[in-house]
């Protein structure tokens, strides 16, 4: 099944009984169907329907690239503040919302759910629905859009979206920092996060190295570096390709290697010692973006070591790349809120369930 | 219930008398009043958790209240049922730092959590005109917006988590205290739901660092249009500016004569920008915006020298609502949102309705949102006013949707925009979020008869 309308994937929504929505297939750990679903294939569900740059907002079908709507933006100086992850992988705008996923740059102005403003899906029950708007301020009706950022096609299969978007930065700098060791590490990211510093992103590389990036105007940004200079006492500038090149190799995780699992984590910089102490001794690799609020944890095999030590650390991860598996690991459950829900939007058991 | 009530609640904490219940009739919107059966004033979640499953158990309606700011009759009671006063669960349970987080109750008020953690150089964004009073608990329901949302949007930007009781009294943890989640946005579903998914306990805020530096400027315009113009010109030109706001000479007025802002009386509008952020960035997105006003044709152009001068610009704007009583015995406020580039053309249209129908129409709104807030005045005292500012208002909304809009950038449907929501959706799309209401809430006790045209049970 490759529908090219909305009106063609409610359709399909409806003769099939069990299906699981895929896309662009950059994230095979979460697109993969489970056994007796049957792919919903989205990609030819594509194309931007409206975009009108002075009004900082378009409207994609779900199946529409990352890259294609990059292109489109840039041009007119625009970008997606919540910079999406694997789009150079062909990752698409539907993808990217179901799965929740934003990128190290979402640390200065919010994720993915930051900026939808609007959604058209298709219930478990083969309706299709559209909420939220088109405008960038609106608090009518209950919050789908919301909702399914990071649903994973198990409350609706999105259809069409609207996003609001920012003008670029004129120019990017970073600094990496080495400190001795983790503890200092750490105090330097907490010291970052707490003055009135309009960082871009800020990368904890463990033990010891901190990715500090700056945005803004050109004319000013060598002068901002300086104010972080007091806390960290220096650093390695970075500029140009090898900046921008650099950014890409994290957010398109470059530095995963082939088969094994990525995991995304969500965490607190107070965590993170517990978390390194487990990790250090293991073959992981790991890297804590957004100041420390997500552990992308990359891991050779066996979710079942990875599963039971997010259990002893009281952390639930989701599984992004890699085999198909499981997709969360550790403490994982739903509240009687997500099932309530769950069943309102797919009363049937269309879609995969929740866990 | 009411007997039930009673065994639980000293008489303090159970009001049931005629006189003590008046004062809960109606919230920010007088247009509406309903007289509940009892108003419980809950000193603990376990109250409030108590008072729902009673609530469940009898199958009574009740109504959650703060403050009761809301300007859609969010707050407004039902006549079979209670209320849930939150205002002594005002505690602030934890502020971390170095996380930048405040755990509160739903009756804290919102510019208290900015004044808690001021100390520490951080702030609550979100800051709705009503902020000195408003509590985070109608905040996160409603999901208030404010004057600075342009940058870093509105309340459900701002809320990690959540502990919430629902309508059939279970107790529910959303989110985390991570910026970063995985699995369906719970929480983002839960605020702004008004309300008919049960009552936040405690709430998870992210709060921001205070900008080292601030520029805000104040042009005075000849006409709306020119205000509007500079408006495209500065969202057009790659600033992102913490806000940008307009309002036009009726409000002058009425700001001048109750707060004495000393706003350039004449103006046929004014236009707040205001910058923020790091000082060097701050300084030189300043000189393309002082070339882009004063390319825009201003009369008068005035920039806060200090702190002090920027606090008097905000006097003026965030008391707006407030004056407008000083020259209008009445006012209905609406807050739909058209695309911004069609700002102008919305105002021009507002100007038309208005005087179609006869009645003033003040504009105080935020531009950078394309979030309009139009308050139709009237003579609440003449027979068939309150109909035809109505009227008047309605028409406004229906426009909003026409232009692509929305009926409520951020006050919420409440009961005064349920008749407009079959217009901004389609009959499947109002049905599914019915279902979900209905499957969260089968007796629809909790905040019966907001947000949807035809509820299940019918309207006092």
């Amino acid at each position: 099944m490759k529908p090219t309308t909305a009106l063609e994937a409610q359709d399909a929504v409806l003769d099939l009984h069990t299906l699981t929505p895929v896309s662009g297939g950059s994230k095979p750990a979460l697109s993969t169907p489970s056994e007796g679903s049957t792919p919903l294939e989205l990609s030819d569900l594509c194309g931007v329907l409206d975009y009108i740059p002075e009004e900082f907002t378009f409207t994609a079908l779900a199946g529409t690239t990352l890259t294609e709507i990059q292109a489109l933006l840039s041009a007119h100086n625009q970008y997606l503040p919540f910079d999406p992850p694997l789009a150079q992988l062909g990752a698409t705008l539907g993808g990217t919302m179901a799965s929740g996923l934003s990128g190290p740059g979402r640390y200065r102005y919010g994720g993915v759910r930051d900026f939808v403003l609007g959604v058209q899906f298709v219930t478990g029950a083969g309706e299709l629905v559209r909420a939220g708007g088109k405008v960038v301020k609106n608090a009518a009706g209950f919050d789908f859009p919301k909702l399914l950022v990071g649903s994973l096609g198990r409350l609706g299969v999105l259809t069409e979206l609207s996003f609001k978007v920012f003008p670029a930065p004129e120019a990017y700098v970073t600094l990496r920092v080495d400190f001795p060791d983790l503890e200092h590490t750490l105090e330097g990211l907490t010291k970052l996060t707490t003055v009135p510093l309009d960082l871009e992103a800020l990368d904890l590389d463990p033990p010891d190295t901190l990715w500090i990036r700056f945005a803004g105007l050109r004319d000013v940004i060598s002068s901002r570096l300086e104010r972080v200079y007091a806390h960290t006492g220096g650093g390695h500038v970075m500029q140009g390709k090898s900046e921008l090149g650099m950014w890409r190799s994290v957010r398109d995780f470059a530095w995963v290697a082939d088969g094994w699992s990525l995991v995304k984590i969500p965490i607190t910089p107070s965590r993170i010692p517990a978390m390194e102490n487990e990790l250090q001794s293991s073959e992981a690799i790991r890297r804590y973006c957004v100041g420390g609020n997500v552990a992308w944890v990359a891991w050779p095999a066996d979710d079942d070591k990875l599963d039971n030590l997010l259990r002893r650390l009281s952390l639930v991860g989701m599984r992004v790349l890699g085999p198909y598996g499981r997709v969360f690991l550790g403490i994982h459950s739903n509240t009687v809120f997500a099932r309530r829900v769950k069943q309102a939007l797919d009363p049937h058991n269309r879609f995969p369930q929740l866990d | 219930m009411l007997a039930d009530l009673t065994k639980l609640y000293p008489s303090d904490q159970l009001l049931t008398e005629r006189a003590h219940l008046i004062p809960y009739e109606s919230d920010g919107l007088t247009a509406f009043r309903a007289r509940p059966q009892a108003v419980v004033i809950t000193e603990s979640q376990e109250d409030v958790v108590e008072t729902v499953r009673m609530c469940h158990r009898h199958s009574v309606p009740f109504v959650a209240r703060g403050s009761g700011t809301s300007l859609s009759g969010g707050a407004l009671p039902h006549q079979e049922g209670i209320i849930i006063a939150l205002n002594r669960l005002n505690r602030i349970l934890r502020l971390d730092q170095e996380q930048r987080l405040a755990i509160v109750e739903p009756g804290v008020a919102n510019l208290d959590v900015s004044q808690a953690c001021a100390p520490h150089g951080l702030y609550y964004s979100p800051d709705p005109s009503s902020q000195p009073v408003c509590t985070i608990g109608g905040n996160v329901a409603f999901n208030a917006g404010g004057s600075h949302c342009l940058k870093y949007g509105m309340t459900s930007n701002h809320v990690l988590g959540i502990k919430a009781v629902l309508p059939e009294g279970e107790v529910v943890e959303l989110g985390s205290q991570s910026l970063e989640s995985v699995g369906p946005d719970w929480t983002g579903l839960f605020v702004g739901s008004e309300g008919l998914f049960g009552i936040a306990l405690e709430i998870t805020l992210r709060l921001l660092s205070k900008p080292d530096a601030y520029r805000t400027v104040l042009a005075a315009y000849r006409s709306m249009e020119a205000a509007g113009e500079a408006v495209a010109a500065v969202v057009a030109s790659g600033l992102l500016p913490g806000a940008l706001e307009i309002m036009d000479n009726l409000t002058i007025q009425a700001v001048n004569q109750s707060l004495a802002a000393g706003y350039p009386a004449d103006a046929g509008a004014l236009l707040i920008v205001e910058l923020e952020g790091e000082t060097a960035q701050v300084e030189a997105e300043f000189i393309h915006l002082e070339e882009i006003i004063n390319n825009s044709e201003p009369y008068s152009v005035t920039t806060a020298q200090d702190d002090a001068e920027r606090k008097l610009i905000w006097k003026g704007r965030k008391g707006a609502f407030a004056a407008l009583g000083t020259i209008s015995q009445a006012y209905i406020v609406q807050d739909g949102v058209v695309p911004r580039s069609q700002l102008g053309a919305a105002l021009a249209e507002i100007d038309e309705i208005s005087a179609r129908h006869g009645l003033r129409v003040a504009n105080v709104f935020h531009a950078g949102d394309g979030n309009l807030h139009p308050n139709v005045l009237f003579d609440g005292s003449q027979e068939g006013m309150l109909e035809r500012a109505e009227a008047l208002a309605d028409e406004i909304v229906e426009m909003c949707i026409r232009r692509g809009g929305s009926i409520t950038g951020e006050h919420g449907v409440g009961m005064e925009k349920r008749k407009h929501l079959a217009s901004l959706f389609g009959g499947e799309d109002i049905e599914v979020m019915q279902r979900l209401h209905r499957t969260l809430d089968p007796q629809g006790i909790a905040n019966r008869g907001k947000m949807f045209p035809d509820s299940l049970t019918a309207l006092p």
